[in-house]
């Protein structure tokens, strides 16, 4: 069960090292649009400080629903899909899988992201690191619930715009708790009670997103 | 009784036919009622004088759009437990009416909040978590009509519903958790004053009649769905003979 | 009878753009869902019966 599980994993990875252009595109589009906040807003650090890691958040739920269209897209349109889902494991085990292997493709390189944007907002020391502390509680959520919306929405015109519409509302614990832990941090009450909200989301998600999306894959393959 | 009888379409469609008149007389007459309390029988507030009033319908409308999440998820998670059809049905045909009553309740809670808060909006948890509410069902029915095959639709969308289900209530905290950390308790919509007897009855009224209402054109929404699914049987072919 | 005549009904102790716009708006909804549905079953059994005249064609 784990060989599957790490075979699923490492496909996903050697899929992603070989197609570089796609992966950087989603990376890229965080620093952008983070980027262009300040110009928008305007350069005075007092205000950039307050709103740096609400920014950040919003852009890291977008890099990450960016690159979820393509998580089963790909494999469904090669046919490995269906191979993937007759393997004699649990189709949550490949649901699984496949959302870690998004979390490591996607959410890592946004943390090591994460601090530099920080910093152009004027984030103090302290709070830097709850802000990448709090993404990496939070981007495997991201990937575990955006992974149920790529799969209702596998194969579909407009499926990119759709998964967004789907998605997004369901973020907003995840946006609310994970900028809050930063805001905490920030106006010094302290970021521990959003941190652990967050992780329950996480344990909550991990819980129960594999299997609605393996039902979700049966639904649109079928 | 057998309850699966009325579980087949063909029996189903004139059902609800039959049925549809009597709930929307029950809504116009519940409605006429509670809007009789509502301007004639509810007093003047002391505080926040006639514009009050417009809690009889945002209360309501608001209590609906949740009411009707709910039922959508209950049906959602009978078809996907039993394959019953008609169950996506009533799922789908609830949506609409549902995110109507969403938008009615926002509407109104910004002509409420404006002569009272002074702002047409404010990130009040209600509101804020309403305006998501909308969001959901908008993503509900964006999904519907993406997909042509009935069946998939009808799982997917059921599907996004039971995970929006679950969802509501983590959403209604966090958004609850976040406003009392940025600005403090605000005044409640539903903050009763003193003469909550009779506001109370004004809204329980209004309430009926807005699931009345919502039945009513839920069944006229699911027969127009099932008459185009079952367009190549029996019955449907007699429906269509009959209907000019 | 707690108005005092039919203006001061209309003006609602000052709030009559709050609460009939309230009012009307969900008037406005209800009446356009309605009207909504009714064209949507005359254009689907409309539909319907054309297929079906075209299959038994």
């Amino acid at each position: 069960m784990l060989r599957f599980l790490i075979a699923v994993i490492r496909r996903d990875i050697l899929l992603a090292a070989r197609r570089r252009g796609d992966w950087l595109t989603a990376q890229f589009f965080f620093i952008m649009v983070t980027s262009l906040f300040p110009l928008g807003i305007g350069p005075e650090p007092a205000m950039l400080r307050t709103i740096g890691p609400g920014v950040v958040w919003v852009a890291a739920l977008l890099a990450c629903l960016l690159s979820l269209g393509r998580l089963y897209a790909d494999d469904h349109r090669d046919g490995s899909l269906e191979q993937l889902l007759l393997a004699p494991y649990s189709n949550a085990l490949l649901a699984l899988g496949k959302a870690i292997a998004h979390w490591i493709i996607n959410g890592i390189p946004l943390l090591l992201i994460a601090p530099v944007l920080g910093i152009q907002f004027g984030l103090p020391a302290d709070a830097l690191a709850v802000l990448v502390l709090s993404l990496a509680i939070g981007t495997p959520v991201l990937s575990l619930l955006g992974g149920i919306g790529a799969a209702l929405t596998l194969g579909l015109r407009g499926g990119g715009v759709l998964i967004t519409l789907l998605i997004l509302p369901l973020y907003v614990p995840v946006l609310i708790f994970g900028a809050g832990a930063v805001d905490g941090t920030l106006s010094g009450t302290g970021a521990e009670a959003h941190l652990s909200l967050l992780g329950a989301v996480l344990v909550m998600a991990l819980l129960v997103a594999p299997w609605i999306s393996a039902l979700a894959l049966r639904v649109s393959v079928e | 009784m057998n309850l699966y009888r009325y579980a087949s379409p063909a029996t189903f469609h004139p059902l609800a036919g039959r049925l549809v008149p009597w709930f929307a007389a029950l809504a116009a007459a519940l409605a006429a009622a509670g809007l009789y309390i509502s301007f004639f029988v509810a007093p003047t507030d002391f505080q926040q004088g006639e514009g009050y009033r417009i809690i009889f319908i945002h209360v309501p409308a608001a209590w609906m759009s949740m009411f009707i999440y709910i039922v959508m998820a209950f049906w959602s998670a009978i078809g996907l437990a039993w394959n019953t059809r008609l169950s996506f049905v009533m799922a789908r045909a609830l949506a609409p009416t549902g995110a109507m009553f969403t938008f009615v309740a926002l509407w109104t809670g910004a002509l409420w909040g404006k002569p009272m808060w002074g702002a047409w909006w404010v990130w009040d948890a209600r509101l804020t978590s309403s305006l998501i509410l909308l969001f959901l069902y908008v993503g509900y029915m964006a999904l519907q009509a993406a997909i042509d095959d009935p069946r998939r639709a009808d799982r997917a969308g059921a599907l996004l519903n039971l995970v929006g289900v679950i969802n509501v209530p983590i959403i209604y905290f966090s958004v609850k958790w976040w406003n009392t950390l940025h600005q403090g308790a605000s005044v409640s919509l539903t903050r009763a004053p003193s003469m909550a007897q009779t506001m109370l009855w004004g809204m329980l009224v209004m309430a009926l009649a807005a699931w009345m209402y919502t039945i009513a054109v839920a069944l006229v929404r699911a027969r127009t769905l099932i008459l185009e699914r079952e367009r190549q049987t029996e019955w449907a072919r007699a429906v269509l003979k009959e209907e000019a | 009878m707690i108005w005092e005549s039919w203006d001061a009904f209309w003006a609602m102790g000052g709030y009559a753009l709050y609460v009939w716009g309230s009012f009307g708006m969900t008037l406005a909804c209800i009446a356009g869902e309605v009207w909504l549905l009714r064209r949507q079953r005359r254009q689907v059994v409309s539909r319907l019966r054309r297929l079906q005249r075209f299959d038994s064609q």
